[in-house]
């Protein structure tokens, strides 16, 4: 469904991404993973089209997204939701009005069957009842599930979560890891995690890809990456202090510090 | 050697932005089209652009024209010259304080608004939310805003002038007894609608252009942290008046600088 | 604030300024556009016109009844030409009309004023006033009452 190939990406002097290729295969769950500051982010705009790499391709459904012209490029948008960390939900209209946006927007619906979908997409998440809030009114976990039902709301073939666990209570930790499964069965949707939360991502993940200072550390099923013999992706799956990536900042050594004064 | 590196530096960074900013305000302007066929995106920034400035606009042309009136009548009473006093006022107000000071505030009241609010949507990624919804946040979002920034301030500094010459009316005329009739007809035979009114509402489009072209630009310039979001505020409204009393400065050697 | 509301009061606004325009147009200055009265169009010649502007008040008896449409300088004989727009209402002004260009107070505007002649016939469309006087220059004036006095 997408791959990258050799995909080299820099922000000023720092490579975020150096020559890197991976695979997300259609209707899986897909988990990116890898600590804070290794990029997650930046690989989903690419793939988004709204980054532009130094070198190498991406491909979505076979066309090679930097490559296809603007109209292009939104016409295969369409085909992709985007679930955005803070939920990305549009300040100054409802909960309601936040999901038929882009079905209003993309689509000549007579507004009775936007409702209906409106609420079809509401129920998924379980938040029919929301419709009236305003997202200033809604919890972190009530914010994102909107904005899944608004990444579904044009039936789309690819959906991206950017860390969709992070900062949540437990209760909604579970309903969200529980959504992003049954919308994956039941929409037969290709799903994409980025996410640094081992725990609920190897739960639903079908294949996982750890990153590390660009490069590709690790990859496989979560049970194989358990069983890594990779002294770093043993450190991040299981979450030790020390090992491979250093408790401390790279300096010297604190003697030397010490007697520097 | 450092100063020199320094000054090459932020000069070489000024161009860049330079260019960002003519490259977005060119978009801008390839989504008008858009805009026009959506006329309740426009009628909304225009009620929160304009409509919301009303009042502190209204209340300053008043409060401006009083002022002038009463300086006016001291003044020119040295002279025996109270007759004038409706030139005066008018032609300080049609020319310069009512698009200069309507601008200003519009850039304080409503500029600095549209910063905040387009540098949080960028923050709270409603701009790349929108972008993966495949939807043109320039589209959507800030053509609208443009448009209705442009439309506002001429029709606010319109009001501005004419609520000034009321209030010099008030303070001059019937505060200080200043002829009723010579404050109304030497202005009329003195302003020329013209040479006066409309330079100076070309003024006033032009300060629109700048004011909503620098605020929409910087809020969408700005770096998504909050820091980043309050110095964007504040260069909206610090460049937008170097901008503005500059321009003032060039459109009115322009207009009136061979009369 | 609901969307009805919201538009009422944008069109509410939009109805001041426009407005205000108009007020600025006819109360504050002097707008000829909406006020197209019907008009001719006489030129007269002028030795000196110093200070007159295009614009100005063409007055008779101290009424305007027109205004400067245009001022042209004429290379053959080194006048200058200055065509006025009168008002159509104010049509019978006698071909020997004579124009003189005065000052309205000690430092005020330039204007110009009409005295009617005796003559039966009227000044039309392109009518040449032939009978002027030029704007006195205070400069010429000064010189030439200090050289008189000097002489005596």
């Amino acid at each position: 469904m997408i791959s990258i190939r050799n995909l080299t990406f820099s922000r000023g002097e720092q490579k975020i991404f150096d020559n890197i290729s991976l695979d997300i295969m259609p209707h899986k769950i897909t988990a990116i993973m890898g600590p804070s500051g290794a990029g997650k982010t930046t690989l989903l705009k690419l793939i988004g089209g709204q980054l532009i790499p130094d070198t190498g391709s991406i491909t979505v459904d076979g066309k090679n997204i930097h490559q296809l012209s603007r109209a292009q490029l939104y016409t295969l948008r369409k085909k992709m939701g985007m679930l955005f960390q803070s939920g990305a939900l549009l300040s100054d209209m409802s909960v309601f009005d936040n999901i038929a946006f882009p079905i209003r927007e993309h689509t000549q619906l007579p507004e009775n069957i936007i409702h209906t979908l409106v609420l079809l997409k509401l129920n998924a998440v379980g938040l029919r009842g929301a419709r009236h809030l305003m997202p200033s009114e809604l919890s972190g976990g009530m914010a994102r599930r909107v904005a899944m039902a608004r990444a579904i709301a044009l039936d789309p073939e690819v959906i991206m979560y950017d860390e969709p666990f992070t900062g949540q209570d437990p209760i909604s930790l579970g309903v969200l890891v529980r959504l992003i499964q049954t919308l994956n069965k039941t929409l037969q949707l290709t799903s994409i995690i980025v996410s640094h939360d081992v725990e609920e991502t190897t739960s639903i993940a079908d294949y996982i890809y750890v990153l590390s200072q660009g490069q590709i550390a690790g990859q496989g099923t979560p049970k194989e990456l358990a069983e890594s013999d990779s002294e770093w992706v043993q450190q991040f799956m299981h979450g030790k202090a020390d090992g491979p990536v250093p408790f401390h900042y790279p300096c010297d050594s604190f003697t030397a510090d010490l007697l520097a004064h | 050697m450092n100063y020199l590196q320094h000054l090459g530096h932020s000069t070489l960074k000024s161009l860049a932005k330079l260019g960002r900013a003519s490259l977005f305000f060119y978009t801008i302007i390839t989504a008008l089209p858009y805009v026009l066929m959506r006329p309740k995106l426009l009628i909304k920034q225009m009620f929160s652009v304009g409509v919301l400035s009303f009042w502190l606009i209204i209340i300053s042309g008043l409060f401006v024209g009083m002022v002038i009136g009463l300086q006016g009548v001291y003044t020119l009473s040295t002279y025996g010259a109270e007759g004038s006093l409706g030139i005066m006022v008018a032609a300080s107000l049609v020319r310069e304080l009512g698009p200069v000071i309507s601008a200003l505030l519009f850039a304080g009241r409503a500029g600095s608004a549209l910063t905040a609010e387009i540098g949080l949507m960028k923050t709270t990624e409603q701009l790349s939310g929108m972008e993966m919804m495949a939807i043109d946040p320039i589209k959507y979002i800030i053509a609208p805003r443009f448009l209705a920034g442009f439309l506002s301030l001429p029709l606010l500094a319109l009001l501005f002038s004419s609520l000034g010459i009321l209030g010099g009316h008030l303070t001059g005329v019937e505060l200080l007894h200043v002829d009723v009739g010579s404050y109304w007809v030497q202005m009329q035979s003195a302003i020329d609608f013209y040479d006066d009114i409309v330079n100076g509402i070309i003024k006033s489009v032009i300060f629109a252009w700048i004011i909503s072209w620098i605020a929409l630009f910087e809020g969408y310039d700005a770096l998504p942290t909050s820091a980043g979001i309050s110095s964007a505020t504040t260069r909206t409204v610090v460049n937008s008046a170097f901008a503005i009393l500059f321009f003032d400065l060039l459109l009115t050697a322009i207009m009136f600088g061979s009369a | 604030m609901n969307k009805k509301s919201t538009e009422i009061l944008v069109g509410l606004f939009v109805c001041i300024g426009i407005a205000a325009l108009f007020f600025m147009a006819l109360q504050v200055s002097n707008f000829q556009a909406l006020q197209n009265k019907a008009s001719y169009t006489i030129t007269a010649n002028f030795e000196n016109i110093s200070g007159l502007k295009d614009e100005a008040l063409v007055s008779m008896a101290g009424v305007p009844i027109g205004r400067v449409s245009n001022i042209q300088f004429n290379a053959d004989d080194y006048n200058a030409i200055v065509s006025m727009r009168i008002d159509q209402q104010y049509a019978n002004l006698p071909t020997d009309t004579s124009a003189s260009i005065y000052t309205a107070g000690l430092l005020g505007e330039k204007y110009i004023g009409l005295t009617a002649g005796g003559m039966d016939e009227f000044l039309t469309e392109g009518s040449i006033i032939e009978l002027t006087q030029s704007s006195l220059i205070l400069e010429e004036l000064i010189s030439q009452f200090l050289f008189s006095s000097s002489d005596k």
